[in-house]
Parts: structure tokens; sequence; C-alpha cells
């Protein structure tokens, strides 16, 4: 780490950093710029060298890597073999990296061939099923969300130069929401991921009345078993919450076991 | 006790008296799927908002004492040294109009762990202290057990209670600050026929509980039961989702955590409410959970509130308000979870 800053007298490090996409739509790098309140702030704390979608300047001299975006082509997989070789750090940003995100929606099909001809036509393209980084190179830290929650990535980067532990939320969305006493999708007779989702967005969708589709993925020990109980109770038919199981990738997981054991 | 009547078309100025401070009170939240009106609490401006007839609250009124999210410090660093201040967030003498005996209740017993314990909570005392509170007699619904828990009643814990008789307010003034209010009102003393009419209908109310809990030597019970077969199956359906204890007036646990501004000039300590059922709640330094499994958390919510609190307070850390069992999504609910553990049926 090249530069130096100073917390209570003490020399921190001010890291070198990176930002990559893969396939995404670019939406969690653009969280990280649209804060304008505070990005003054973000950039006099780390030192960024490559961000494509804010500057034009690039190095392969860094120390973290932020990854955005899953991997659907070869030659993305090269790229990402090159940064995790030039990365002390490497983060997957976002739900796109963290578990496949809204691309994976496609491996739901058998055939990629033929969801390559629904899409793309007879244009040529190289696109395989889409995979979260993780499947390819080691990965240090994830930052869930669809897009992620820029405050989050703040609270993590400050962390990560004051050498502090990096703690995600352990519980679900319900506990966001109910400190900021919504009401409960469930007694609008809506559907909601929020009992099984890992919290950390401050229950965003909820607070707008939109249930949450858990793109943070599974809280850990998520009793989706229960969950799935609950909408079938309350006559939420199975397709609407499947839907939101599948949308993000996080719980890619559990739904095969689900196929396997209850044959769904 | 002094008691005083008038007439409840008079509310409106008693709200009207208290309006110079803030008001926090019963307001409607829309209907639920099937129709039902959804009540919480809330500031209130306009009396026309004020529903004063409400059944129960979503949330309880803890949150204006004990928010689920609190800044309990802010540290600002110069070089190597810093400062440090505190704010106790009582920035304002608040009116809680309408609380049920349930929520009044369930103050007192709050007050007992964080304001007289060995050791205060001066961020809960100051906004507790800081408090004018008018309670309001109610209609015991299907989820309500208080008579159950003795928290059916009001001895102590607010200024006023007012119970509506017919189109009249029967008033019990428990401060000097409630004297002086109802002074500015067209008040009448009680006479024998405001009496009789005042027992019968706290009688009718006492009669229309539908929902109770066995409590008797609860406490023993629980620990002969610490190892039953039930836990483990209401464990098999909690969500450990912690809605129960963010809507239960009693629950206080907390965590702390620290955060750092970007420009590393300055920092908060922050306090969330936190729940037994969350699965990091018993993990320590190091990593180890004391709790991994969800009965054993589900377990102790129970243990702390039915039996450890009782222990040391001779009371249980729970009103009966069944917000908890309301709120839960996977239908846990304290009357069914206690008479499991006893045994029986539950016939509620
Ligand atoms: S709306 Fe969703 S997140 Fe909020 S309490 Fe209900 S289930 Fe939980
Ligand atoms: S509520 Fe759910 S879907 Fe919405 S941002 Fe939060 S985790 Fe993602
Ligand atoms: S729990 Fe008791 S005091 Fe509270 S609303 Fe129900 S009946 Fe009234
Ligand atoms: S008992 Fe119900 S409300 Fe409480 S944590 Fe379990 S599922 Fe959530
Ligand atoms: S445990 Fe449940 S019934 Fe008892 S006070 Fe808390 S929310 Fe009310």
């Amino acid at each position: 780490m090249t530069t130096k800053q100073t917390f209570l007298g003490v020399n921190v490090p001010k890291p070198r950093v990176a930002f990559f996409e893969l396939s995404s739509c670019e939406g969690c790098q653009l969280q990280i710029l649209n804060n304008e309140a505070t990005l003054l702030d973000f950039l006099s704390m780390v030192e960024i060298v490559t961000f494509r979608e804010g500057m034009t300047e690039k190095s392969d001299e860094y120390d973290v890597a932020f990854v955005e975006g899953c991997i659907t082509r070869k030659d993305e997989e090269q790229r990402l073999l090159t940064i995790r070789k030039n990365a002390g750090l490497v983060v997957a940003l976002g739900s796109c990296a963290c578990f496949g995100g809204v691309n994976q929606l496609k491996n739901r099909f058998n055939d990629l061939n033929w969801v390559k001809k629904e899409v793309y036509g007879d244009h040529p393209i190289d696109t395989q099923e889409a995979k979260p980084i993780s499947t390819l190179i080691d990965v240090d830290l994830e930052i869930y969300g669809c897009p992620i929650k820029k405050e989050e990535v703040e609270d993590i980067v400050v962390n990560l130069i004051l050498g502090k532990s990096i703690d995600h939320p352990k519980y679900p969305v319900c506990m966001e929401c109910k400190a900021k006493s919504n009401i409960c999708l469930f007694d609008l007779g809506e559907p909601c991921l929020g009992p099984i989702t890992r919290a950390g967005c401050d229950a965003w969708c909820p607070s707008s009345r939109l249930g949450c589709w858990g793109c943070r993925g599974p809280a850990p020990e998520a009793n989706i078993k229960q969950l799935l109980h609950i909408c079938n109770e309350r006559e939420i038919p199975m397709e609407r919450v499947m839907d939101r199981l599948e949308c993000f990738g996080g719980f890619s997981e559990s739904i095969e076991q689900l196929r396997r054991t209850e044959g769904r | 006790m002094i008691f005083k009547m008038f007439p409840a078309a008079e509310l409106e100025d008693l709200f009207a008296l208290l309006a110079v401070n803030r008001i926090i009170g019963p307001i409607s939240k829309g209907l639920n799927k099937d129709g039902h009106e959804l009540f919480d609490f809330d500031h209130v401006t306009d009396f026309s908002h004020l529903k004063i007839a409400y059944t129960q609250t979503i949330h309880s009124a803890k949150k204006f004492c004990l928010p689920h999210h609190e800044e309990t410090s802010t540290f600002t660093f110069t070089g190597d040294d810093w400062q440090k201040e505190v704010d106790f967030g009582a920035h304002q003498p608040l009116v809680l109009f309408g609380l049920h005996p349930c929520d009044i209740n369930s103050l007192n017993k709050l007050d007992k762990v964080l304001m007289d314990s060995i050791y205060p909570n001066p961020f809960y005392g100051a906004k507790r202290q800081n408090m004018l509170i008018i309670g309001h007699s109610c209609t015991p619904q299907p989820a309500c057990f208080c008579q159950s828990m003795g928290t059916d009643t009001v001895l102590a814990g607010c200024d006023l209670f007012l119970t509506l008789l017919g189109d009249d307010y029967f008033a019990e003034v428990h401060s000097s600050r409630a004297y002086h209010l109802l002074e500015q009102l067209d008040c009448w003393e009680p006479g024998a026929k405001d009496h009789a009419r005042f027992r019968a209908s706290i009688e009718k109310r006492s009669d229309s509980f539908t929902n109770t809990v066995d409590t008797s030597d609860l406490t023993k019970i629980l620990d002969m039961e610490f190892a039953s077969q039930v836990w483990q199956q209401w464990g098999e359906r909690c969500l450990s989702c912690g809605t129960c204890a963010q809507v239960c007036p009693t629950c206080y646990c907390y965590g702390i955590e620290e955060k750092v501004d970007m420009d590393l000039s300055r920092a908060v300590k922050n306090k969330q409410l936190y729940s037994c059922n969350l699965i990091d709640f018993a993990e320590v330094a190091g990593g180890h959970n004391f709790r991994p499994e969800s009965h054993t958390r589900l377990k102790y919510r129970y243990y702390h509130k039915h039996r450890g609190f009782v222990e040391a307070f001779e009371e249980a850390l729970c009103t009966g308000c069944g917000r908890c069992g309301t709120s839960c999504l996977a239908g846990i609910t304290v009357p069914e979870v206690i008479a499991s553990v006893r045994g029986g049926s539950h016939d509620a």
C-alpha cells in the first residue's frame, strides 16, 4: 500500500483500489459514484487507480480489487485470473459477483444454446452458464446486494483500512423492517423473503411496500422450509415464491435441495 | 386516589392542552388483507388522526424511550487526541396519549431493569423521566392475555388513566400534573352512580378475556421441562427473525457497534436493539456460539421472561400484550408455547 493517512496519530494505509466489471449492469459501481455527499471522502480515503465508469486512467498495480458481475464468457475468466494475480484482496461486489445475480436466471434452462438463440438470434456470441466469481478464484470478501448499499461499502472500506473485522449482519431483513415500523407484507397478503434473507439493506424493498426478493442471499441457517410453509398457509402461489428465490442466485443451493427432496 | 369525570367529547380539549408538547398516540396504518385496521404508535399533531379506540398496535411504545437504533456517543479526533460527547437523546418532553394497561405496565417493568437497578441506563432514564402518560381503557382482543400476567390494570406508571363509560370518561388521577390538567376541563366528582357504572364496566371487561396462560408454579415447571421435546418442535418452526423481540414492549437486549467516518476524524458508538432469537446472540469473541440451534435460543427467550425475571423481580417480563404471537409469521404464541411446556393442551 503506497500513500499514508493517519487515524488517532497512527499511520494507516491508503490502499490502491481498482474496480472491474464482468457481466453486470454496472449498477453497483454506479452506486459508489452516485452519493455525491460522501464521494469526495471516499476518494480521499483510498487511491482509485482503475474505475472505467468514473475515469480514463488505468493501472495494473492495486491492493484491492472490487469485482462486479458474474462470469459468462471465456475472456472474463482470463481477466479474473489476472485480477486475482495482481490484487492482494479481491472483493466480490454485488449479487452478480457473489451468486451470479439476475444473470444466472438463464441457468434454469436445460438447453443454453436455445437460450442463446432466443436472445441473440444468429448473432455469433460467446456466452456460457452464469457463474459467481468464487467458482474460479478465491474471493476474500463478499459484499451482497442488487445493487450494493453504498453506505455498507463505505463502512467496509473504513474497517479494512483500520484493520477492523468485517462482519455482515447475520440476522434476516425482518429485523431492519421491524425497526422501521413497516407493515408486514404478509399482513397485506403479499410474499416476502425478508425472514430468510441476510439483512444489511435496511429493509429497502419492504419499506417501499415491495416484499424482499432475496437479493442478499440467505441469512445463516435460514429456515426456508418454514417460509414455504408460511406462504402455503396464506395461499400465496408457490411460483411467486420460487420466482423470488431464484431471482438473484443466492438461494440456488437450497432450491436444488428442495427439488431433490420434494420434487418441486 | 382522586377520581374525576368529564364528558368524552372533551378528550379533544385535553389533547389540545397537551399539544404544546410532542404527542405520541395510536394512529391508523391502513387495512390488512382481511379488511382489519392496523394501528401503531406515532407522533400525532391532529386530534382527528388519534385512533383512541384502537385494538392493539403492531409495535409497542418502547421505541420512544428505547429506540431500535441510538447513537450513544460520538468521538472527535484531532491528531492523537480525542473528545467524547454523549447525548441521552431526551430533547423534548413526550406525551404518550392513550396507552393501554399492558403498555403502561411494560414501562414499569423496563424501569426495574433500566432505571432502578445498580447499573441504570441513562439513555433510557433521561427519556423515560421526560414523559407524561395518559392511559386509556381497552377491549381485550383474542391475542390479549394480560389478565393472566397481572398487568390488566394499572396501579402506577401513568399520570392519568381514562376509562370510557358511555359518553363520559372516568379519570383516575395519578399525578399532580394530571390534576392541574383536569382543572381546565369541565370535570365533576364521580358519585355513587358513576362508581357503579365504572365497576360494571371493569367487571364486564374482566369477563371478556378469551386468552389465558397458566402461570402457576411456572418457574419450577420450566426448570423441570428444560429438556422437553416441545422446545425442539417450536425451534423447527422459528425463523430466528427477531420480530418477537422487536415488537415486544419489554425486550431490551442490544448490541453495540463502533463506526468510524470516512475522513477518519469522527466516530460513533451505535446501539441497536437485538433479540435472543437471532443466530449470533450468544456468539462470543473467538467465534464460539453457545446457542447455535434455534430451539435453544427460543427456549431462552421464555426462560428469561418467565423464569429468570420472575426470580429476580417476582413478576414476569411479559405483559401478555400478545404482540409477539400476532407478528410471528410462524405462529409461535406465548399461550401455546407455555401450554405445550406444561404438557396440557391449550384451550384458549
Ligand atoms: S415485510 Fe418482510 S421483512 Fe418486513 S417483517 Fe414482513 S416478512 Fe419481514
Ligand atoms: S429487501 Fe431484499 S431484495 Fe430488497 S434490497 Fe433488501 S435484501 Fe435485496
Ligand atoms: S393486553 Fe390487556 S391491557 Fe393490553 S390491550 Fe390487551 S386487554 Fe388491553
Ligand atoms: S418466535 Fe417467531 S417472531 Fe420470534 S424469532 Fe421465531 S419466528 Fe421470529
Ligand atoms: S412476550 Fe409477547 S406477549 Fe409478552 S410482552 Fe412481549 S410481545 Fe407481549
